[in-house]
């Protein structure tokens, strides 16, 4: 992998990422009104950032189980109302202590 | 019509020390996170300033993730951009969502710079705050809230390696803690969503031992399951086809 490639990919990931949340906002001037391309998009962010938590948390860490909690520790902090800042801290300081002595 | 967007307009300058005082908390938050990104980063390969560059110009946690993941990957660049639309596909809504909260005549600069920082945090607090959106506001958002995001991946990349593993370890679970506080609460609240997280969880554990898609990179694989399995879910169960209020409710409880 050479520098200008990786510098490449960088700028993409830019460039598409701020294409995503520029052209609704300059162009568009109304609710989309296709059913399924809104369902779509609704369900979209749900999907990805579950997938791409499960199964990256179980390799995350230096063994599956501190990940493991981690996600159970992170689902229970955010299912009873905890807010994003308690759940960082939560799944940090569960992975901290069973590394601690696994 | 310059002038109502002017700095030296007294409710501008008032928007932007709250917009500056919105964002610490923020920023607090996005440092840990972003010191988690870093440790991505640096696995995929990237140094300190291409980790930085990465994150000042994307301002997006899962997105910059996917990416990471397609070039530690090698993945193709159309892979690399297909990832990053996927995992940045919220913003898309969040964009549509705040186009509705922005007065007409907000000038085109005005809109290219808010679009610029607009991640789920973000997009939240500013949201939150009645009527038209006050673009200042945001700006002073940005001023807590970004650098820490930014200098906080570059020093992941650094003292990732300086880190014991075991501090290394918990800091990268943290992004994943991040992706959980944004998914469960509208699980909990929606039962549509109550099933399909879960169930696209399993599927992702799932995904390790199914021949075909086990051969896919990782951010191949969230592009294939996110695809099929938002279908599904599109198909089967449809938003409710109402215009306007409701549809911008569903995008705020993405935040």
């Amino acid at each position: 992998m050479t520098q200008e490639h990786v510098y490449l990919s960088v700028f993409l990931m830019g460039l598409f990422t701020y294409l995503l949340r520029v052209l609704p906002l300059t162009l568009i001037r109304r609710p989309i009104k296709n059913r399924f391309v809104r369902s779509f998009l609704y369900y979209t962010p749900y999907v990805t950032l579950s997938v791409m938590t499960c199964p990256a948390i179980v390799y995350a860490t230096q063994t599956p189980w501190s990940g493991l909690a981690a996600l159970a520790v992170g689902v229970l902090v955010a299912w009873f109302g905890g807010k994003l800042f308690h759940a960082v801290v939560a799944c940090f300081a569960v992975v901290f202590i069973i590394e601690l002595f696994l | 019509m310059s002038s109502e967007y002017s700095s030296a307009n007294p409710e501008n300058r008032r928007a932007f020390r709250e917009g500056i005082r919105a964002g610490a908390p923020i920023g607090a938050g996005y440092f840990a996170v972003s010191f988690a990104l870093g440790v991505a980063a640096r696995n995929a390969g990237l140094d300190a300033a291409q980790g930085g560059l990465a994150s000042a110009l994307c301002l997006a946690s899962a997105g910059e993730y996917a990416g990471f993941t397609s070039i530690g990957a090698n993945a193709a660049f159309w892979a690399l951009i297909l990832a990053t639309i996927i995992a940045n596909a919220r913003y898309l809504l969040m964009s549509c969502a705040l186009s509705q909260r922005a007065h007409e005549k907000l000038p085109f600069i005005h809109r290219a710079m808010i679009a610029y920082g607009l991640s789920d945090e973000i997009f939240g607090v500013t949201i939150a705050r009645p009527g038209f959106v006050n673009p200042r506001f945001v700006y002073g958002v940005y001023v807590t809230a970004l650098p820490p995001w930014i200098l906080g991946t570059s020093l992941g990349v650094i003292a990732g390696n300086a880190l014991p593993i075991r501090w290394v370890s918990a800091f990268s679970v943290t992004l994943f803690a991040m992706f959980i506080a944004i998914v469960i609460p509208p699980a909990r609240s929606n039962r549509v969503l109550r099933v399909v997280v879960p169930a696209s969880m399993l599927a992702g554990f799932a995904a390790e031992y199914v021949p075909g898609l086990n051969a896919l990179d990782a951010g191949t694989r969230v592009v294939a399951l996110t695809v099929v399995i938002a279908t599904i879910a599109a198909i089967a169960r449809p938003v409710p086809d109402e215009d306007g209020e409701d549809v911008r409710k569903k995008e705020e409880s993405v935040s």
